[in-house]
């Protein structure tokens, strides 16, 4: 749920005049903050001991105290907080030694107790940043806060009929809300950001970083103003969108429309709006929600939470390598160009993988290459990410050095690639089971030369009368008679030379 | 006066309570006293003490996250004014 705090500012400034937009810098200026919920990886809930664990049958994990019943008392998942600050100490806030919950009351079927537990005035971490990569350069971004809080009961709207049901196994699974500073300009600059704050989260281990499912969640406050003009414009917030890609689609429907109304010289209103991906638009919430006034109060059932400095300090020295650390150390200690290192640190896995390979066959931009191509290409059609790929680092390092001896070029690698991709296998074992050594033998690849040349008289003749392209189209044909074993170098040369002499 | 009828009207339907007319007047009446008395404590100099949050200040205990046993699913949903599939079934709220 959204919430009143910490909000973009903008009483008072009210609609920016378009004809004050000064057209030489180009119009509106997008400003735009994410408020990002991410569910922590905890065995158990925030509050009980009810598990958290995905897929049970409904309200099969709800108890007294995550159902709402009278008489309750809320008990604080250590885990939960330690989790939490391990994202706080990640992304440079401040962590607070004495933080408060709050009650943030309000009412909707899926949050029995009339209230959700949050935090408001005084909340975990505060004032921290978050270095962007991005084209071209980076950006810091900053964060306003990090609060802990529990998760709501999942509302089941397929019924047929003017009903909703209502699972509580959700109910008080533990969240931190993640609230950026209004430092974002644009939807590639919120994806980023985005793409950072979960590659965090899933290298810190505190959440699995899945929007689809909802254990990562993302609603954005958005608002225009004329570029050069310090004040903020009127923000809406837009809600419910489920993926990276939604985002930025979301935010660039936003964007463009909130620019149509502002130079059509009327104003914005502000709103909450749902994305609506299948149809690609946002939809206003105006007159279904009630006015944000969730009346906070320091919550009676919980004490404040008070932190050990010393206790602080051993998490933060539990962090594991991080990855803006990561991509940082791939560019210097393995010389890979930003790109690389950018894409071999997305997870902590794949940088794992890499690593490995580089142990067992030490030319990083060869590895990086391979990681890059074919490594990546064959996985986006597998579902179980790079821990389950079925080309171990050693079977790739040694198809790397049978290239490097010779054995097979870089043409037969490809195909050896796919084979250990597709068997699993050794590739030495799959070189000699499918006779795929490379020729390198004179004597062999003489007579398959001697057989494209007669075949293609015309060609001949237009290579000898200038048409040096064509130098290409024997190679190919002669790598195509030999299945591709011919060793292409030696071809080039056998080529060269028949050509030449005639 | 500390509180208006509109304001008292405003928390109530927030509250989700239906006040009468003379509720409405009668319970802005006594918040008004209430409230009144209230600002009693702003007589108090209290620059340079901390805010409290709540009335004892010692540390929370904090639970281990350990998993324990849930509710049977027909417990948890004995008190539910109507059930369908396993879950509470609910008035629909959107659309």
């Amino acid at each position: 749920m959204s919430r009143a705090k910490g909000e973009v500012s903008n009483a008072g400034t009210g609609a920016p005049d378009p004809r004050a937009a000064p057209g030489a810098t180009g119009g509106y200026e997008a400003v735009i903050g994410l408020e990002v919920h991410a569910q922590l990886l905890t065995r158990s809930k925030i509050f009980c001991g009810c598990s958290t664990a995905f897929g049970a049958p409904p309200n099969s994990h709800a108890c007294p105290v995550c159902l709402g019943m009278p008489g309750v008392l809320p008990v604080l998942n250590r885990r939960a907080v330690e989790y939490a600050v391990k994202v706080a100490l990640a992304t440079h806030c401040t962590v607070a030694l004495s933080s408060i919950f709050a009650r943030k009351n309000y009412f909707y079927p899926d949050l029995p107790k009339g209230y959700q537990i949050s935090q408001y005035e005084l909340p975990l971490a505060t004032n921290g940043y978050l270095d962007i990569p991005l084209d071209g350069g980076g950006k810091r971004v900053g964060l306003q806060r990090i609060h802990l809080e529990e998760d709501a009961g999942k509302l089941l709207h397929e019924t047929p009929g003017p009903y909703s049901l209502v699972d509580f196994n959700r109910s008080g699974v533990p969240l931190i809300e993640i609230v950026s500073q209004p430092d974002l300009r644009t939807p590639e600059e919120a994806g980023a950001y985005l793409r950072e704050l979960r590659s965090i989260l899933v290298y810190l281990e505190v959440c699995d970083g899945n929007m689809e499912e909802g254990s990562l969640r993302c609603d954005a406050n958005v608002s225009l103003r004329p570029r050069g003009q310090a004040a903020f414009g009127v923000r809406s917030e837009v809600k419910n969108m489920n993926s990276f890609r939604n985002v930025e689609r979301a935010l660039e429907y936003e964007i463009a429309r909130q620019e149509k109304v502002l130079r059509q010289g009327g104003t914005i209103v502000q709103e909450t709006r749902l994305w609506d991906a299948a149809r690609g638009v946002s939809v206003s919430m105006r007159g279904k929600e009630e006015a944000h006034d969730y009346r906070y109060f320091p919550e009676p059932d919980l004490l404040p939470l008070v932190l050990e400095q010393a206790w602080v300090d051993q998490v933060r020295a539990s962090l594991p390598e991080l990855p803006a650390e990561k991509r940082a150390r791939f560019v210097g200690e393995y010389g890979l160009p930003p790109y690389d290192a950018q894409v071999l640190t997305s997870s902590k896995a794949l940088a794992n993988y890499f690593e490995e390979c580089v142990r067992l066959y030490p030319k990083p931009k060869v590895v990086s290459n391979w990681v890059m191509g074919d490594v990546l290409r064959e996985l986006k059609g597998d579902e179980r990410g790079i821990e389950a790929a079925p080309v171990t680092p050693e079977h790739l390092a040694r198809m790397l050095r049978l290239m490097d001896s010779g054995t097979i070029s870089g043409k037969l690698a490809k195909t050896v690639f796919e084979e250990m991709w597709r068997s699993g296998d050794d590739p030495e074992e799959i070189v000699k089971r499918q006779g795929l050594v490379q020729v390198s033998d004179e004597g062999a690849i003489g007579p398959a030369v001697e057989a494209v040349l007669q075949a293609h008289p015309g060609e001949v003749e237009a290579y000898r009368g200038g048409n040096d392209k064509l130098l290409g189209f024997f190679v190919g044909q002669v790598m195509k008679a030999t299945q591709g074993k011919a060793n292409p170098q030696l071809v080039n040369e056998i080529l060269l030379r028949k050509l030449r002499g005639g | 006066m500390k509180i208006t009828r509109a304001e008292v009207e405003h928390v109530a339907t927030l509250a989700r309570l239906a006040l009468t007319e003379a509720e409405a007047e009668a319970f802005t009446a006594q918040l008004d006293q209430i409230l009144t008395y209230m600002e009693k404590l702003n007589e108090l100099d209290t620059r340079g003490i901390e805010p409290t949050a709540h009335a004892v200040t010692i540390a929370p205990v904090l639970r281990e996250d350990e998993v324990r046993p849930s509710l049977p699913p027909a417990a948890a949903l004995s008190n539910a004014p109507a059930r369908e599939a396993e879950c509470f079934k609910v008035p629909r709220v959107i659309e």
